[in-house]
């Protein structure tokens, strides 16, 4: 019998948050190095065409600059894509890397960047987004590994056939990551072998990329990342700089630190894909639908494909005995579109969730009415059970909580002096994946336990999960439990995206402890072969966002005063860091309704508000009341903790919610992304 | 396929640090001449714009000479019974000086209004004055741009341009000047007092920052020599009644889509004195001198508020995605009249 307060369920506080409260916790561009140089990026300024030449010699006459790296000097790397950094003459975006100046300071290589000449020959870009584009194309797969389309049933005869029909298009804008530690890394070549510390969601995944670029086994690429200042995606996989700073280090023999400036994440790291979503829906007048098609048309880049699942929650959200999903991209001259929070479910579900509560406008029905009445017994695709599936309970919950009831249907009909107001409410669904890890645990004599994994805590608590997990397998006190995470000599183990690392990583350190709690002291597990089987299926996580808010009648400014999140994400380990990362998410959502949009300039050829004054994200001011709550719930289909992923859910609704609130509070439907007075104002 | 030549097309990237000298200043004449005999060289207030701007590469001055220690940190009665803000009083302070707040009440709101609580605590009076505008291309080098490198053409004007000028730009520069307190100040009439190897001179503030025209390079009407000592608020009865509001996306630490300052005196129902001045919308505050004749001495009503500012606004020249500013300022000074008046 356990004499141990158990630690799954205990609100504990964060293990290195007094070291980061306390500027101790180190991060990739501090660790301190001897006779270490500085590389500074040089970018094109042509979003197509190819170099010419590279000019040199007026930073090389800089003292303190100690080389220029360029594709006329740099070593040939066995890399593809974004990572293939100064392997050709061709430029296929705006930002691209075409160069690298490596000084004895930053301040030195940074200047020196400025000397560089590039001469080009400059060839007719193309940087636009249409949904007539005729370069669309259907690539094979989407994100991760998805069918591009899906049909079931005859869609087009339900819809001519149904009583009540929604045909609309919604667009969202390109967005970009905004950590609050930009990308950064530190290389250092000793002995043939390569160590890196580096910010990013996945040590492991780093190592096992760059290995091959440089010709060396994974076993010679350490690298080093205990904390990470958050990545959203954007540090999910290595960006070029990595691979920069590799070659710079290679090549002057000296330990060097690459750091990406806020304005180069805007080129560099990742962005989410502007996305043209048609949605349709065919109903009878109850309400239940019978036909959705979801039509996603999207960008990737002409360097490699990424195409963002946009549509592919549509495919088991509702009950519908007919429904299509497709995904259309063009290759533009424009950096390649990456994971950014929920890619695919959070833009692909601001779409559905708008259009379903056009649908309830539409048939006269409430909107958490209307959810109910299509959910489904099993998956809608598959046929599959759902391990569990409590997006009823959530609006349940979610709507008393928030006071639902006290909501006016008709539109434009609430005010508080000069504020029009409005209450909206949204569905959210994300994937309960797991994959598989290594783990390695170690009985210590002193009756501590250790546990090595390549874990990221990339601001999620996932240090502080991971111990209370080992803790109640151990039937130990977590402070006798010490997990050691961030670095890649812990061996392979699944990166911290897909709201997946907790599921995975979980997995891996429970059966390690369970091996030391049946007596032995050290051991090394592997989970390739636990993670699959058994039934097949669904696994998602599910939630309900509702938030009110207030539109001046004016300028059209909205704000969010107000916000219920409700999840059904199983059980819940630490309830602290869980309610951080639903409010999150939510204030991520509210950023993407309200504030987040990167600017095109198609005549340049790039986006053109490249720093958080004039990419915007929310102030403190901007946030107001937000209430999370979670649905009782375990799922030990997914993993032995019988936990769901929460780092995405959380913004996967949330803008749909909060744009079917300004349609509630002033009749006036915003289908385009952000909302801003722009869009609204003389329309009040 | 067209060759190019990078010329003035520098690398994307934005990181440039050329190295520059530092000198603090102790002896505001020395100053000037030493300003005044060093090409590129640039006064250092508070640095909130200016270093930005140096990291940006924006600004390369060679030498920086601080002019902090010895600009007036003080807020003093004139005789004429108004104040003179030393160009060292930090923007916070201002903000929260107790004269300020109850007989320019929109001065301290403006202030409040503008970037945030640790940029306020630095930045100066005289450098906010100064403050380079936040269009998008100006602030990358590796765009064209008429006032950063005249010349080069202004993107803007096909390009990003949702929130820059409606009034009073030219085919040359689209920017708008980005101060929130500047736009009290105008509204106030305030009186900018300068000093030069010449000596002294004062320039009111609504004739301080330039149109752009065909010089855009160029923000204000001060010289290369000349240091902001000062900024005189004239004694003003209507400016007790007064308030500032901005319009902006995100609720704070972002600049004005559209601002107005407003000042109102109504006795029976009619208006006895009105100042008025919209940011966001111009080169520089514009002061609504229209909108204001066209108030004076009629009715307090909603109508009239209308009338004004569809007078004042019938000048704009929206480009292609600006024309929203026009409804949103007249819907931002006909609300901000009507509590002004209430």
């Amino acid at each position: 019998m356990s004499v141990v307060a158990p630690s799954i369920g205990a609100p504990a506080d964060r293990i290195e948050g007094r070291d980061k409260v306390a500027g101790k916790a180190t991060y990739a561009f501090e660790y301190e190095q001897v006779n270490v140089a500085y590389a500074a990026i040089v970018q094109s300024s042509i979003a197509k065409g190819t170099v010419r030449a590279v000019d040199s010699a007026a930073a090389l006459a800089l003292p303190g600059v100690l080389a220029v790296l360029s594709h006329e000097n740099a070593p040939t790397l066995s890399a593809e894509g974004e990572l293939a950094v100064l392997q050709s003459l061709e430029v296929s975006y705006r930002g691209q890397i075409v160069a690298a100046v490596i000084a004895d300071s930053l301040e030195t290589a940074r200047h020196a960047g400025q000397l560089v000449r590039v001469d080009y020959d400059v060839a007719q870009h193309d940087v636009e987004l249409r949904p007539d584009h005729p370069r669309l194309y259907k690539p094979d797969r989407v994100n991760p590994n998805f069918p591009t389309d899906s049909e079931q049933g005859d869609v087009e005869q339900a819809l001519a056939t149904a009583t009540i029909t929604v045909d609309e298009t919604y667009t969202t804008p390109a967005q970009h990551n905004n950590p609050m530690e930009p990308h950064a890394t530190i290389a250092v070549w000793e002995n043939d072998g390569l160590t890196l510390y580096d910010s990013n969601q996945g040590a492991w995944r780093v190592a096992q990329t760059l290995a091959p670029i440089f010709g060396i086994d994974v076993g010679q690429v350490r690298v080093i990342s205990p904390h990470v200042g958050g990545g959203f995606g954007s540090k999910g996989t290595p960006r070029p700089h990595a691979v920069l700073a590799a070659m710079c280090a290679q090549h002057v023999q000296r330990a060097v630190k690459l750091a990406v400036t806020r304005q180069q994440m805007f080129t560099l790291t990742g962005y989410r894909t502007p996305t043209i979503q048609r949605l349709q829906l065919g109903a009878d007048r109850d309400g239940r639908i019978s036909a959705i098609a979801h039509d996603v048309v999207e960008q990737t880049s002409t360097v490699q494909e990424f195409a963002e699942q946009t549509a592919v929650a549509t495919r088991m959200m509702y009950a519908s005995p007919n429904r299509r999903t497709t995904h259309r991209l063009v290759a533009l001259n424009l950096p390649t579109p990456a994971w950014m929070r929920a890619p695919g479910e959070c833009p692909g579900m601001y779409a559905l969730e708008s259009a379903l509560d056009e649908l309830a406008v539409a048939c006269d029905l409430d909107p958490v009415e209307l959810r109910i009445r299509n959910e489904p017994d099993v998956d809608p695709e598959t046929g599959n059970r759902f391990s569990t599936r409590n997006l009823v309970a959530c609006l349940r919950e979610g709507a008393q909580r928030f006071g639902w009831s006290d909501r006016i249907p008709e539109p434009a009909s609430r005010r508080a002096a000069r504020w029009m107001v409005g209450m909206g409410v949204a569905a959210a669904t994300y994937p309960a994946r797991r994959a598989p890890s290594t783990a390695h645990a170690n009985a210590e004599a002193d009756g501590t336990f250790t546990i090595r994994i390549t874990a990221s805590d990339i601001g999620t608590g996932a240090r502080t999960v991971l111990t209370q997990i080992a803790a109640d397998t151990l039937d130990a006190p977590i402070e006798r439990v010490r997990v050691e995470i961030g670095d890649s000599s812990s061996g392979p183990a699944q990166v911290a995206g897909g709201s997946s690392g907790t599921s995975s990583w979980g997995t891996a350190v429970v059966k390690a402890c369970r091996l030391l709690r049946a007596g032995q002291t050290e051991v090394s597990v592997d989970t390739s072969d636990d993670v699959d089987g058994g039934e097949p299926l669904t696994k998602q996580a599910f939630g309900a966002h509702f938030a009110e808010v207030l539109v001046d009648v004016d300028t059209g400014e909205v704000r969010v005063p107000r916000m219920v999140g409700v999840f059904g994400c199983g059980r819940i380990i630490n309830p602290k860091t869980a309610r951080s990362q639903f409010i999150g998410g939510m204030t991520m959502g509210v950023s993407m309704a309200l504030f987040e949009e990167t600017l095109l300039d198609p005549h340049l050829g790039a986006y053109v508000n490249h720093d958080l004054a004039m990419y915007h994200v929310p102030t403190n001011a901007d946030i107001g009341e937000i209430d999370v709550a979670w649905i009782d719930e375990e799922d030990f289909a997914v993993n032995p903790m019988g936990a769901k992923g929460l780092g995405e859910i959380g913004i996967v609704g949330c803008a749909a919610a909060v744009a079917n609130a300004v349609y509630n509070a002033t009749g006036i439907r915003i289908r385009d992304l952000p909302i801003t007075p722009a869009k609204l104002v003389g329309r009040l | 396929m067209r060759r190019v030549s990078e010329h003035r097309r520098r690398h994307r990237g934005g990181v440039a640090l050329k190295p520059f000298r530092y000198e603090r200043a102790y002896d505001e004449r020395a100053a000037i001449a030493t300003l005044a005999a060093t090409p590129g060289a640039k006064f250092l207030g508070g640095g909130t714009n200016l270093v930005d701007l140096m990291r940006l590469g924006v600004e390369t001055p060679d030498l920086l000479v601080d002019v902090r220690r010895l600009a007036s940190d003080r807020i003093d009665e004139t005789d004429a019974g108004g104040l003179r803000i030393g160009a060292g009083v930090r923007n916070s302070d201002l903000a929260a000086d107790a004269r300020v707040r109850t007989r320019y009440p929109a001065l301290a709101e403006a202030l409040l209004a503008g970037a945030s609580g640790q940029l306020r605590n630095l930045a100066t009076t005289g450098g906010n004055l100064l403050q380079r505008t936040r269009c998008a291309y100006f602030q990358d080098v590796t765009t064209p741009c008429n006032k950063r490198d005249p010349g080069t053409g202004c993107p803007a004007r096909d390009g990003e341009h949702r929130n820059l000028a409606i009034i009073g730009h030219s085919e040359h520069c689209v920017a708008t000047h980005p101060s929130d307190m500047a736009v009290a100040l105008v509204a106030f009439e305030a009186i900018v007092r300068v000093v030069g190897l010449g000596g002294g001179r004062e320039i009111p503030l609504v004739d301080f920052h330039r149109l752009p025209g065909d010089t855009p390079q160029r923000d204000t009407v001060l010289e290369r020599d000349e240091l902001i000592v000062a900024v005189d608020v004239p004694a003003l009865t209507v400016a007790v009644n007064s308030t500032y509001r901005k319009v902006r996306e995100r609720a704070s630490f972002a600049f004005a889509l559209v601002s107005v300052a407003a000042a109102l005196d109504v006795v029976d129902g009619e208006i006895r004195d009105v100042r008025i001045a919209f940011g966001g919308l111009a080169h520089k505050p514009w002061r609504a001198h229209v909108a204001e004749a066209a108030l004076r001495g009629s009715a307090a009503d909603t109508d009239a508020f209308r009338r004004a500012a569809d007078a004042e606004l019938a000048q704009a020249e929206p480009l292609r995605d600006n024309g929203y500013k026009v409804e949103l300022a007249r819907n931002t000074l006909v609300r901000t009249l009507q509590e002004l008046a209430e």
